[in-house]
């Protein structure tokens, strides 16, 4: 049916361009041959094709503008044959005699147009008889068409101030008289449309209709072109008028549009000036109407305007702006019980937008926005239309854009509350949001008060919210929001140390809540903060007269002790290990010998009880043991203690040649260069003996599993060990032993068993060459190397 | 004349957010050959911020990386140079010279890049070069206090390396260079 019905529309238009083309044909042969009468006879036939009411507005369109453009070359004509001495009057009175009326006064508007030109009568008097005689069509399409030919060819022939068709009996009053005079004759033929044919076409007719309304918007675009109408006029002559038919055509469509047209097409300040007026109308229109698009409009153009220049701000004072398009949303919303969430959340976005814009001094107002805006949510629960939620996002990033600053917009004390309507999705990402904007303006959150403001609202990404499920969360979404809030605790810091601690405990609090999942991210970084703060501390002198509410290293370290004590149960025992060593060396570095002592202890119980990995407990003992190796707080009964076990520890690994190594790092415990208390030689000696004892064994092992003897690597790197503690001056370490390794080594080397490894042989060689360095050197250590033969 | 950047110790996120903003900018995608990077970066992100800066990325393992497959010890070569990587907290005393140089004989390399100290040292030793670039991010350290954010470019041109050294004090970014020529003895 409905390519049937498409069919034949084409075929009407088909026929009705022919005709249209025909007389076309047959006027400019008349045009040609200078004779008017068949000149008038075949343009009103041609004029006649517009008569149909079988075409749909988009085919009617195709067919008048083709008449359109005939009419251009008619116009002409007449323009020449009021040169050649034809009365303008007398041809006005002419084209009358056409038989229909439609072409009549398709045919009178364009001699009324010569005619205007012609200055032979007033421009007025014109418009208004042609305004008037248009009167005579009714029908809604053909009506439309017909007046939007009329404004189209009247538009430059306005009498506007500085035009050439003003005069004393012309005025702008009567320019505007005639085009609000048309706009609310089309205005009603348009609005009539839908009640032409059988109900059941409505929807196609509203679609219709709605292709039609730039005819009808394109007299509030010649008005708003007038330059006579300056602001008294507007206030108390145009848009008084013009909404008065807007409100009383009591049409959903026309409404909406016309509305829109008013904010699009006049300016700025115009509307700035009369927004008691416009706003006014609002609650006015029919329920149905999408004003709050029309009101978001309205406001972006304000909030532009504002931005545009600080010069214009004082007007939005002047005339409060703000307080007016509160009220009138409040009113709009109240009156508008069954707007959805999305629009009431649009409306207040738009109004945040505003008042950012035009009083960035006044948070309140902005506060002011999103309280409102939460007594509106209130009750609805979390949000769950995905457009109303864009549009809480749009609303709560307007703050950070404009300030740029997240400290401001913590003041905000509606803020967090609209955040509590996201969805948990969402409001994590509102947070990484929020983290984005701290990290990418380098805001330092410096009070504690704020850092707990600051959680409060990033809370999705630190906590579990109620009713996540842990495996929904994909698990690198999961680490890159987790290494957003770890980036986020290193910009919470302030120079003071109080304050500082006051932060490092808010932050604490916050952040043992978070689960095991997330601690490995976030205890880290507080770690370090807390750290930071006691080298700063470490330098002072402790205040004999501080009460017992002063920050002193010792109670940081009772945080850190607690703090990664609630880690290490997660469990994450190597991670956990290695911060108990960096406290135990600022321990150290504090002269906390007992706190020290703690930590390496802690230390100890996790590699004893949590770390099995073998490869984990090498890197776990290098760490202890580089760690051991610059400790100087500790007293000898301590220190024994704990590089006894370290040493154990070191023995015990469960690869050969993993053993050796860590024994012979173990050598540096009881030899620190710059201490004369700390070089025992002997226990120097003895690690290194075990360890060639290892390294033998090692390569037994090799030796009784392969078939061949392994590697010299290990025998080498002992063999630098004792030139290491040679140089150093251990007497222990004697030139027989380091000769008798050099030729256990070699001997090795040539052994036909051994399988040959060239890292090993270079690895020697350089030692060699070193060894022949140090003798080249002279002075000291040349002559201390003198007697080793290579 | 090959560009090698090396850079380490940036421990991201645990104690700094990122790289300082004047290191971004001077450090640009197509201008470098090689990086060196001797560890504890210490997330995947700055894995991948690397990589774009240069696709030939070497890395050993620091203690706090969270990718358990970066070596301990790397050796590459690079003209006429041969260079080793650790990333230090393997070698006791930590940052002592003397064992790095046991380690340089070990991997048998010319330049040795180390890191864990988050110092900046560049030492000529025995013919071959020790350097620890420091840290990029200026960490905290619990070996070296007031740590200046820090990295190392080397411009290896045949038998001669340029080693410039950008330290960030106060702000301003401090260039310092150190020329060294590779002896032949040296050569393997």
């Amino acid at each position: 049916m409905i390519s049937d019905v498409a069919e034949d529309e084409e075929k009407w238009l088909a026929a009705g361009i022919a005709g249209l083309q025909q007389n076309a044909f047959y006027m400019h042969r008349a045009l040609d041959s200078n004779n008017l009468r068949d000149a008038l006879k075949y343009s009103a036939q041609m004029l006649s094709e517009l008569r149909t009411s079988k075409l749909s507005p988009h085919k009617y369109y195709e067919l008048y503008m083709r008449a359109f453009d005939e009419l251009r070359k008619l116009e002409m004509f007449f323009k020449e044959e009021t040169r050649r001495g034809c009365s303008i009057i007398d041809l006005y009175e002419l084209v009358q005699h056409a038989g229909n009326i439609l072409p009549r006064l398709y045919l009178l508007c364009t001699v009324g147009s010569v005619y205007i030109k012609s200055k032979e009568a007033p421009a007025k008097d014109v418009l208004k008889d042609l305004v008037e005689m248009c009167r005579g069509i009714q029908h809604p399409l053909r009506g439309l068409f017909l007046r939007s030919y009329l404004s189209q060819v009247s538009r430059d022939k306005l009498p506007d101030i500085g035009s050439e068709y003003e005069g004393d009996a012309d005025t702008v009053t009567d320019a505007v008289e005639f085009v609000l005079q048309n706009f609310t004759e089309m205005n009603k033929l348009w609005v009539r449309m839908q009640h032409q044919g059988p109900a059941r076409d409505k929807e196609k007719r509203e679609k219709e209709r709605s292709e039609l309304r730039d005819l009808v918007g394109k007299n509030l675009h010649v008005l708003s072109q007038i330059e006579g109408i300056d602001l008294d006029m507007y206030k108390d002559g145009v848009l008084p008028r013009v909404l008065e038919q807007v409100v009383n055509c009591k049409d959903e469509l026309a409404q909406f549009y016309l509305m829109d047209c008013i904010i699009q097409v006049f300016p700025d300040e115009y509307h700035l000036q009369t927004l008691d007026v416009l706003l006014g109308a609002c609650p006015l229109l029919e329920p149905s109407v999408d004003i709050k698009t029309v009101l978001s409009q309205l406001m972006e153009r304000l909030s532009n305007y504002a931005a545009s220049s600080t010069e214009v701000l004082p007007e939005f004072l002047q005339v409060e702006a703000f307080s007016k398009l509160s009220n009138a949303i409040g009113k709009v919303i109240e009156a508008q019980v069954d707007m959805p969430t999305v629009g009431v959340v649009t409306l207040y976005s738009s109004l945040l937008t505003f008042t950012l814009h035009v009083h960035p001094d006044r948070l309140d107002y902005a506060d002011q926005v999103l309280g409102a805006c939460v007594k509106k949510l209130s009750g609805k629960g979390k949000i769950t239309d995905s457009k109303a939620t864009k549009q809480i996002v749009a609303l709560l990033t307007a703050p950070l854009e404009k300030y740029n600053d997240i400290v401001t917009a913590l003041k905000l004390s509606n803020y967090p509350h609209v955040m509590e309507y996201l969805d948990n999705e969402t409001n994590k990402v509102m947070s990484t949001v929020i983290i984005q904007s701290i990290m990418k303006n380098k805001t330092c959150i410096s009070t504690s008060d704020k850092v707990e403001a600051l959680f409060e609202l990033v809370k999705g990404l630190v906590k579990d919210l109620d009713g996540t499920l842990h495996d929904e969360i994909d698990e690198d979404d999961f680490k890159e929001e987790q290494n957003s809030v770890s980036r986020l605790i290193q910009m919470l810091y302030n120079e003071d140390p109080e304050e500082m601690f006051k932060v490092i405990c808010t932050v604490k609090k916050h952040i043992l809540t978070g689960g095991p999942k997330r601690l490995p991210f976030t205890v880290p970084p507080l770690v370090f903060s807390c750290l930071k703060l006691v080298r700063q501390l470490q330098g002072q002198e402790e205040n004999p007269f501080g009460d017992e509410t002063s920050t002193t290293p010792k109670k940081i370290f009772q945080l850190l002790n607690q703090t990664i004590e609630a880690l290490s149960i997660v469990p994450a025992p190597e991670l956990s290990l290695q911060l108990y060593l960096q406290c135990a060396e600022a321990a150290n570095d504090c002269d906390l010998e007992p706190v020290a002592y703690e930590f390496f202890t802690q230390a100890y119980i996790l590699y004893e009880e949590e770390i099995s990995d073998s490869k984990a407990q090498v890197t776990a003992i290098h760490l202890i043991v580089g760690t051991l190796q610059r400790m100087h707080v500790f007293g000898v009964e301590n220190r024994d203690t704990l590089t006894h076990k370290a040493t154990g520890y070191s023995a015990k690994l469960l690869k050969k040649p993993d053993q050796c190594r860590a024994v012979y790092a173990c050598s540096h415990l009881f030899w620190v260069d710059d201490q004369e208390n700390m070089k025992d030689g002997e226990r120097v000696l003895l690690c290194l003996k075990r360890a060639l004892r290892i390294a033998n064994a090692a390569q037994q092992m090799t030796n009784a599993t392969r078939g061949s003897t392994g590697s010299v690597t290990l025998f080498v790197e002992i063999l630098n060990k004792y030139l290491y503690f040679f140089e150093k001056g251990n007497p222990q370490i004697t030139i027989s032993t380091i000769q008798g390794l050099i030729e256990l080594i070699t001997t090795e080397m040539q052994s036909d068993s051994t399988t040959p490894d060239p890292a090993a042989d270079a690895f020697f060689a350089s030692t060699l060459r070193y060894i022949q360095f140090q003798k080249q050197k002279g002075g000291a250590v040349g002559e201390k190397y003198e007697p080793i033969k290579v | 004349m090959v560009l090698v950047l090396a850079l380490g110790d940036l421990h991201v996120p645990h104690r700094a957010p990122d790289l300082p903003a004047k290191f971004k900018s001077m450090l640009v995608p197509g201008k470098i050959q090689h990086i060196i990077c001797p560890g504890n970066l210490c997330i995947k992100e700055v894995h991948d911020y690397l990589k774009t800066l240069c696709p030939d990325l070497h890395i050993t393992r620091g203690e706090y990386d969270e990718e358990m497959r970066y070596p301990e010890t790397k050796t590459l070569t690079i003209g006429q140079f041969k260079l080793g990587l650790c990333h230090g907290h393997q070698v006791i005393p930590w940052g002592d010279l003397d064992s790095l140089a046991m380690l340089q004989r070990q991997l048998d390399v010319d330049i040795l890049v180390t890191g864990h100290t988050h110092q900046f040292t560049a030492y000529k030793h025995e013919g071959g070069v020790v350097i620890n670039p420091g840290s990029a991010t200026g960490a905290y350290s619990s070996i070296t206090y007031d740590v200046n954010p820090s990295f190392v470019l080397m411009d290896i041109d045949g038998l001669r390396v340029v080693v410039y050294v950008y330290e960030l004090i106060d702000g301003e970014v401090k260039v310092d260079k150190i020329d060294f020529k590779k002896t032949t003895t040296a050569s393997h």
